[in-house]
């Protein structure tokens, strides 16, 4: 019995030219929100980008982005929706929003279905909204998508950073690219967790706001937050590497 | 048109079996497509024949449909899967992705959605015959 769907996944991301999963150890930690708007800023410079969200059970940067009504087009396969200059691709356009329970391999077969029948076309940036931790959603982009590296975000607490160092050991152990750490929902001036980085890349701190949460669905709002400008930074320091 | 982008992996997958296992030519390729992913048999037929090359030039695609059986996890209770019980667009999102079936789906006996697919769910090449 061969699986045409694994073969074929290889090719739908050929014109993908660098894959970047959003990950992180604990789920609350802002991944969501750094993935979208790192596509967002990566679109606004004139990049070719993809926005797919792997989080299957809790999916939510389609609230972020204000996405709704919309539907990918069936053209040899399925065509992702561009929204705000984005290829955006979630489960959200099939499971209508509603709740949805999946096990190891139901989640497995949704991530296979889903990459074998999507036509990306040309991408400079193909960014992954990755649920927690390390599970089914972790091996599988690290076992179908080779060439991906791994942006990874934690808050200044400790429990969440030490969710994350098990992270960046399963990751090291699996040879898997980290561009770096991003310290996210920094309250106070103090510098613990870069502190606490070795052996991998400390991207930036971006600042929390409480105002946040009224720019979801709003993308010009989204845009002029200081997050967004603290992530053009980080942004700026991942694409020109020695920045 | 998503049964083009099914059958273009079929053509991709056998290509690469024939490449592997050192067939000369591929003269016959069985598949076998789950209930629940609802593939219009003639459509993806229709486009095998029109990908096919090369070492599949000469290939008979024999493609049938697996009725697809539910089995719930909580109670044990057993049922097939009905396309027309659901509304349209329901059936057309299992289509696409069968796995949101447990947004929809609901076991006849005990209501609940925690239910695996027995059988059915999926498109899978089951022997490829050739040439070597």
């Amino acid at each position: 019995m061969f699986d045409p769907r694994i073969t074929v996944l290889e090719h739908r991301l050929s014109q993908v030219n660098n894959i970047f999963a959003v990950s992180s150890g604990k789920g609350g930690v802002g991944k969501s929100v750094i993935a979208s708007v790192l596509a967002l800023i990566l679109a606004r410079k004139g990049f070719k980008v993809g926005l797919m969200d792997l989080d299957f059970t809790s999916p939510s940067t389609h609230l972020i982005l204000g996405v709704k009504d919309i539907f990918p087009k069936e053209k040899e396969g399925i065509v992702p929706p561009t929204v705000y200059g984005i290829k955006f691709m979630s489960i959200v356009y099939f499971s209508k929003d509603k709740a949805l329970s999946l096990r190891g391999q139901d989640f497995s077969d949704s991530f296979l279905e889903i990459l074998a029948i999507t036509r990306w076309g040309n991408l400079d940036y193909l960014i992954l909204d990755m649920p927690p931790g390390i599970n089914d959603a972790t091996l599988d982009v690290v076992r179908f998508m080779k060439r991906v590296k791994f942006i990874i975000v934690t808050t200044p607490s400790l429990l969440s950073f030490s969710t994350v160092k098990k992270l960046l050991d399963s990751l090291h152990t699996s040879k898997v690219e980290v561009l770096g750490i991003i310290e996210n929902m920094k309250i106070e001036n103090s510098s613990s967790i870069r502190e606490h980085v070795k052996g991998t890349r400390f991207l930036g701190e971006i600042p929390f706001d409480p105002q946040l949460e009224k720019c979801f669905g709003e993308v010009r709002e989204l845009l002029s937050t200081e997050i967004s400008r603290k992530l053009e930074k980080i942004v700026d320091k991942i694409i020109y590497q020695n920045v | 048109m998503h049964e083009w982008a099914l059958a273009e992996a079929i053509i991709y997958t056998v290509t690469e079996i024939a490449e592997r296992e050192g067939f000369r030519e591929i003269l016959s390729v069985n598949v076998k497509v789950g209930e629940l992913q609802q593939v219009d048999l003639e459509t993806i037929k229709f486009a095998l024949t029109q990908l096919k090359r090369g070492k599949l030039e000469k290939a008979e695609f024999k493609v049938e449909t697996v009725k697809a059986k539910l089995k719930c996890r909580i109670c044990g209770e057993i049922w097939d899967f009905d396309k027309d019980k659901l509304d349209e667009e329901v059936a057309e999102a299992i289509h696409f992705v069968p796995e949101v079936a447990h947004s929809f789906i609901k076991c006849p006996k005990c209501s609940a959605q925690d239910f695996e697919f027995m059988e059915g769910r999926r498109m899978y090449i089951e022997s490829v015959g050739g040439i070597r």
